[in-house]
């Protein structure tokens, strides 16, 4: 027990000294003379179909190994005891030799990977459930979590904290990017729209696709009819936006846009669509989502729908009530989880969506949103403070599903 | 037909069955279905579902058309004059996959997604497996929190973690000043996918484990503690037992993560190198270079969606299922 706590404080020691120590802008990178770097220069240099199979391979090789350690590890006798030190100090010591530290950190790093080996080791040994217990367990979930930890949790909190600083994230502003979201225009329309966004479109597509579910139970060739509707779900947004700019199409003279050719053939002007302020424009981008999204509900609720038990539509019937009643008062209540899953998925879809908006409008005439103006803000103006605001506040509507969606998961597992 | 002669003696009790033949009652049962299904299918309900199935595909439709029209034609008079003034080229589809300048043709691009795609649809699934089967079969503490945590993961935007992951791959990692690792440095590659599909396989992890762990969870307990009887650690058991039963959510959310990679366009424009984008974001840009050259655009679009749609109608049955698993979540 000592000896762990005192090899942890030293980890700390030798942290706290790494990120203290006075920078040496010339630093260069150590290599072992191979690295995740030459890597993916070397592969970066194939031809992309050559790549598939070479990552694939080597991904395959580093999976091989980790299940031979699970399997060898925890048995019991002097090899495998060999095998689990030699693996605790070499692995970490590896990777973190194949990001190429630079040389000024690359002591410091080295010290902290072989501690950590060797408290993992230590700890794994004296574990009540046997030595190798801990040690396998490490390495089933260490990939996963080491990705989930730098790419996604790491990062979130980063932007949190990059949301109070400037363009170039040096000076502390306050929550100046906060309220620029909220003044300017784009920031204000992003925030309209979104809102926009998330109320209508899990409405309209849950709704449209709960009657084409209930229409289609009942009428016939009904895997042909689902599999037309459906088809949207399969093609992508940058697709579904430009099969619908066609259909929104503007021009002078003949229309070959079907909207405005109905338009003008019912006695009416064109109109340009696209830009059709206030809202409309909007609204029309509204349009592809549902269409694609309504794929989505009708076959959850397709599947939902053929579960109600039959008696109680019988029942229903004997007592006399209409096909209309008998919906709404058995088959509804009966999917009402799964209504509530569609409508929440949809929002959340709804919330984070990019692609529509950058192909069809490229955020012209008011049609920006959170997800898209977001990534607008880094890309063309490299502001990096007032794109991370955005990202924040994306992140703001959307925490209240994931609250509930925590608390349901949490719930059925308590049920289990 | 010697039934009529045949004397029964009225004595023995006679036991319950139906005394009619066989053939009899699956004719009857026959018409009772039909009957049933005619009660249940109304003319009503069919005549409006195959409206909104016309109106839902004709956007559709009419490009797949208008792709197939010469370009002189598409752009004077609207898809739908195809049937009275017929007049088709394949030509389109070749003008379209040489798009795009010197450097990146829409054709090369296409090579580019499928490059993206499939490391990007494996990788996370290998990584995810792992962690599902020691979440289902191994205890641990504080199991119960962390899998919540990773499920509500899956919600979190990804735009929340576009920037400072981007800043991490190409400027490394620094802290107070002090450089600990550079980035990469992938500028010169030709066609260096790497980032693409870390972000790819960090982006799918938390649906992908969640998925895989209902799933893997469900396999009989008593299969796991035979194995482990039979002197089989861990690593033989998830190798040799858990991954071959969950084969079909597996397949199932390959699918899903194919597809959801091949069709994306936020992770690929702020990742991918200009010489390794995928086929979604030439389109996107090409789209804005061929303006109102309709049968251009519409050809396009039709060798990205190919992929999607072959995927689709082949594999219908493994990706509703996986859909449904996936929302069966509650």
């Amino acid at each position: 027990m000592i000896i762990v706590a005192v090899a942890v404080i030293v980890v700390v020691a030798a942290f706290i000294s790494l990120i203290t120590q006075s920078p040496s802008p010339d630093a260069r990178p150590v290599s072992l003379g191979f690295s995740l770097n030459s890597l993916f220069q070397w592969l970066g240099s194939l031809n992309p179909l050559v790549q598939i199979p070479l990552i694939l391979l080597i991904f395959g090789v580093v999976v091989g190994v980790i299940l031979v350690l699970i399997e060898y590890a925890p048995r019991a006798g002097k090899g495998y005891f060999y095998l689990r030190l030699a693996a605790c100090f070499v692995i970490p010591a590896l990777a973190f030799m194949l990001l190429r530290p630079y040389q000024n950190s690359f002591i410091f790093i080295l010290l902290i990977a072989i501690l950590l080996g060797g408290v993992l080791f230590l700890v794994d040994y004296r574990s009540r459930q046997g030595a190798g217990y801990l040690f396998q367990l490490i390495i089933f979930t260490a990939p996963a979590a080491i990705l989930l930890l730098t790419g996604l949790i790491y990062p979130t909190i980063a932007t949190l904290y990059q949301s109070f600083f400037d363009k170039t994230s040096k000076n502390f502003v306050g929550l100046e990017n906060y309220i620029w979201v909220f003044t300017n225009p784009e920031g204000f329309w992003s925030v309209i729209n979104t809102i926009i966004w998330v109320l209508i479109a899990p409405v309209f597509a849950t709704v449209i696709g709960l009657a084409y579910a209930a229409l289609v139970d009942r009428s016939r060739g009904e895997k042909f009819l689902k599999v037309l509707v459906f088809m949207p779900y399969a093609i992508s947004f940058v697709g579904a936006g430009i099969i619908w700019k066609f259909v929104y199409d503007f021009r002078q003279g003949e229309q070959i846009g079907l909207l405005n050719a109905i338009v003008t053939g019912l006695g009416g002007q064109p109109v340009s669509w696209l830009d059709a302020q206030p809202l409309l424009n909007t609204l029309l981008l509204l349009v592809v989502f549902i269409w694609s999204q309504t794929a989505f509900a009708m076959v959850i609720l397709s599947s939902a729908i053929k579960a109600v038990p039959a008696e109680q539509l019988e029942a229903a019937s004997l007592d006399g009530t209409t096909a209309w009643q008998s919906f709404i008062n058995v088959t509804v209540p009966g999917i009402r989880s799964s209504l509530i899953v569609v409508l929440t998925t949809i929002a959340i879809a709804a919330l984070k969506v990019y692609d529509i908006v950058a192909v069809m409008t490229g955020g012209r005439a008011n049609t920006t949103v959170l997800g898209f103006e977001m990534v607008n803000q880094q890309q063309r103006f490299q502001s990096y403070g007032h794109s991370a605001a955005l990202a924040v506040v994306l992140f703001l509507f959307v925490l209240p599903l994931i609250i509930y969606n925590a608390r349901q998961i949490k719930k059925q597992r308590e049920i289990r | 037909m010697s039934t009529v002669t045949t004397p029964v003696p009225p004595v023995t009790p006679v036991p319950a069955i139906d005394p009619r033949s066989k053939r009899q009652v699956a004719r009857e049962t026959l018409r009772n279905e039909k009957q049933a299904q005619r009660r249940l299918t109304s003319r009503g309900a069919t005549i409006v579902a195959i409206l909104i199935a016309i109106l839902w595909t004709i956007p559709t439709f009419g490009l797949f058309v208008t792709s197939f029209r010469p370009g002189a034609d598409s752009n004077t008079t609207g898809w739908w004059t195809v049937f009275v003034n017929p007049g088709f080229t394949l030509n389109n589809y070749f003008d379209a996959l040489n798009a795009g300048g010197t450097s990146l043709t829409l054709g090369a691009s296409f090579i580019n997604s499928l490059a993206i795609a499939i490391p990007a649809t494996l990788i996370p699934i290998a990584v995810a497996s792992l962690v599902a089967y020691a979440f289902a079969w191994i205890d641990f503490k504080a199991k119960n929190t962390l899998f919540i945590l990773v499920f509500a993961l899956q919600i979190v935007p990804i735009q929340m973690a576009l920037v400072p992951l981007l800043s991490l791959f190409s400027r490394g990692l620094t802290i107070n000043g002090v450089g600990i690792f550079p980035g990469f440095e992938l500028r010169d590659a030709d066609h260096s996918f790497a980032t693409v599909w870390i972000a790819h396989s960090i982006f799918a992890l938390p649906l992908a484990i969640f998925l895989l762990h209902n799933f893997i969870s469900e396999i009989p307990g008593d299969v796991i503690e035979a194995a482990r009887v039979d002197g089989a650690g861990h690593g033989q058991i998830f190798f040799r037992i858990v991954l071959p039963l969950a084969t079909p959510a597996i397949a199932s959310f390959a699918i899903f993560q194919f597809l959801w990679v091949w069709n994306d366009l936020l992770v690929a424009t702020i990742f991918a190198p200009s010489s390794s984008l995928p086929i979604t974001q030439t389109l996107n840009s090409l789209s804005g270079t061929w303006g109102n050259q309709w049968y251009l655009q519409s050809a396009g679009t039709f060798i990205a969606i190919i992929v999607p749609l072959i995927v689709f109608f082949a594999l219908q049955r493994f990706f509703v299922r996986g859909l449904l698993a996936g929302a069966t979540k509650g």
